[in-house]
């Protein structure tokens, strides 16, 4: 049990880690990210191919591998032991997603706004269709499977999960703290007065297009991150995990039901939709069947956008400060 | 004699196959208040488009204090000193009429990623800095009580002067009014006049405003120019543009 929650609450932080970027794309300017998916296979196979050898590549020249980081690093004294490979990981997979929507996004975010979401759908499965096909890179549907754990020296394999969880809450921690100090100055000012009229903003002598491209690429980061996470996780991962159902939809329901806009909305959303989508595995057909399973969480969706349009943070907000509310009295008390 | 702080020489706009804008030239007094009027459709919103960096000309020439700026960026033609309001206001609706002020000052420290992140101390002190003058130009304005509603929740007339307030809040040279008396109730629209005219004497901000209501034109202009499809029909005093014959036919449509 302990050990299903504990995968459990590390798949809502990687999927929380989706949403933050969605969020910022959507929540605060406005930009219509329909191919999340497209960053996060992009960021996990990036991931994955900088510390591992791909099962098929004997027929490909070393140099392409010239990552195979894992057993590089892991050979040198001393810095071996701290697992570097894993932050270079995710700074690849960083660095690989922020070209691809500087690419998209200079193309694209000049023209009207729903260029961006043909153009972010079509990358999606472009991507996807890279990796399902180029077998010498990704070894096709099989996909990537010898990624390595993070930390394989120091902690034992039984409580990898337990360790792992703790690394995606410190690196999604980091990532909401800056995306908290950015939409709370001046730039996202910018960014919701693009997302509430983008003509008023020009009127207000902003450069409408640096500060949108900048927002669509620091999302796109922020997901690629997520893909490099969600890999070390699995530590197997194929071209499945990336359709537009697992690699988008689903985020998009996260953000809809938490409340699009708001800063804590990405971890409410995860929890409950993640909540319902793997809780709901365990029913017994028809209930527990993929078809059904979707059709509640878009239930939920539509549930959500007709009587709580502001999504479900508000709520729980209201809650907290009537908790805080009934104990703060006793706390002054106590310490007088 | 005033010297000019805006020129227009044989502008042309076309849309597809309408020609909205067409061979108008025209200067603006620094310093002025001047009034443009004219039937609908004769072109006054798409010159201020044009003039504003919002359209691309077809051809012709803005000049701006003896600079071009036809086909500048909307952005850089801000920088420059000139700023718009829309016919229709369009205020930033989930934001508060705080924040629509606080958006407008340009080079704010805090509009860089990196300087939003790390020099956040930096950036505290400059937007109290904004946040003072914003309440100031709210002061100015009349519209010191609804600062922390969203701005949906405003009226008609107080949506026109928060686009009067936003103008305020770049520190403009000239400001391009559209209909702003459109709609708005005689004690609001007493406050707007009596905003305009301070801006002039105590900002030297010129003005271009568009408005069919003659008796405010009357009352609030130095100089009038008249449109009739897509370039200048004739223009003088106020009074004098009244009377002309010419003016009355456009109007009504010969
Ligand atoms: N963005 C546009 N696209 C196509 N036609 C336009 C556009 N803007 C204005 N027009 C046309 O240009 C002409 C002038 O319009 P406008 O400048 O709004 O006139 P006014 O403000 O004097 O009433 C009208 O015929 C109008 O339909
Ligand atoms: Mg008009």
């Amino acid at each position: 049990m302990l050990e299903f929650l504990t995968g459990f609450a590390i798949l809502v932080g990687v999927y929380s880690v989706f949403t933050l970027g969605l969020n910022v794309h959507w929540g605060y300017t406005g930009l219509f990210n329909i191919g999340v998916a497209g960053f996060f296979a992009l960021g996990a196979y990036t991931a994955s191919l900088l510390v591992i050898r791909p099962p098929q590549s004997d027929q490909v020249d070393d140099y392409l591998f010239a990552g195979d980081l894992a057993n590089r690093l892991d050979a040198l004294p001393v810095i071996g032991a701290l697992d570097l490979w894993f932050v270079v990981a995710l700074a690849g997979a960083a660095l690989v997603a922020a070209m691809v929507a500087l690419v998209i996004g200079t193309i694209t975010i000049r023209l009207r706004g729903d260029y961006l979401a043909i153009a972010t759908l079509g990358i999606a499965e472009s991507v996807r269709l890279v990796f399902l096909n180029e077998r010498w890179l990704s070894n096709g549907s099989k996909g990537l499977y010898t990624i390595p754990r993070v930390f394989d020296g120091i902690v034992s394999p039984q409580d990898y999960d337990r360790v792992y969880l703790v690394v995606v809450l410190v690196v999604f921690a980091l990532m909401f703290a800056v995306v908290r100090a950015l939409v709370h100055s001046p730039w996202g000012r910018v960014l919701r007065a693009i997302r509430e009229d983008e003509v008023t903003a020009e009127a207000s002598g902003k450069h409408v297009f640096r500060f949108k491209l900048q927002a669509f690429v620091l999302g796109a980061v922020i997901m690629g991150i997520g893909g490099a996470l969600y890999a070390f996780d699995l530590r197997a991962i194929s071209p499945s995990a990336f359709t537009p159902l697992l690699g988008t939809f689903i985020i998009w329901a996260m953000l809809v039901v938490g409340g699009s806009g708001r800063l804590y909305s990405p971890v409410v959303g995860a929890l409950i939709v993640w909540g319902i989508w793997s809780g709901s595995q365990f029913l017994p057909d028809p209930l527990g069947s993929p078809h059904v399973r979707y059709f509640s969480v878009g239930a939920l969706v539509v549930l959500v956008l007709m009587y709580a349009p502001d999504g479900i943070t508000p709520e729980v907000l209201r809650i907290r400060d009537r908790w805080l509310a009934r104990w703060r009295p006793r706390r002054v008390a106590a310490n007088e | 004699m005033a010297s000019a702080i805006l020129r227009v020489r044989g502008l042309v706009m076309d849309f597809g196959g309408v020609r909205a804008v067409d061979n108008c030239s025209l200067n603006v007094d620094e310093g002025s208040i001047t009034g443009l009027i004219g039937p609908n459709g004769a072109g006054k919103t798409t010159l201020f488009n044009l003039v504003a960096g919002f359209h691309k000309p077809t051809a012709g020439r803005v000049t701006f204090r003896d600079e071009r700026i036809d086909g500048l960026p909307s952005y850089l033609i801000f920088r420059k000193g000139i700023v718009r309001t829309f016919q229709i206001p369009r205020e930033l609706k989930r934001m508060s009429v705080l924040e629509n002020l606080m958006l407008v000052p340009s080079d704010q420290i805090g509009e860089s990623m990196w300087r939003a992140v790390a020099a956040r101390w930096l950036v505290k002190r400059q937007e109290r800095a904004i946040e003072a003058q914003a309440r100031e130009v709210l002061e100015f304005t009349g519209l010191s009580e609804v600062a922390d509603l969203p701005a949906e929740g405003l009226s008609g007339g107080q949506k026109k002067l928060l686009e009067l307030a936003r103008t305020l809040m770049a520190k403009p040279r000239m400001v391009l009014l559209d209909e702003p008396g459109a709609g708005v109730n005689p004690t609001l629209l007493r406050r707007l006049v009596d905003g305009i005219r301070r801006a002039r004497e105590e900002l030297g901000i010129t003005f271009l405003i568009i408005e069919h209501d003659m008796g405010l034109v009357m009352r609030l202009c130095d100089h009038v120019i008249v449109m009739s499809e897509g370039s200048v029909l004739t223009q003088g005093a106020p009074a004098a543009v009244q009377q002309d014959d010419r003016v009355v036919r456009a109007y009504l449509g010969d």
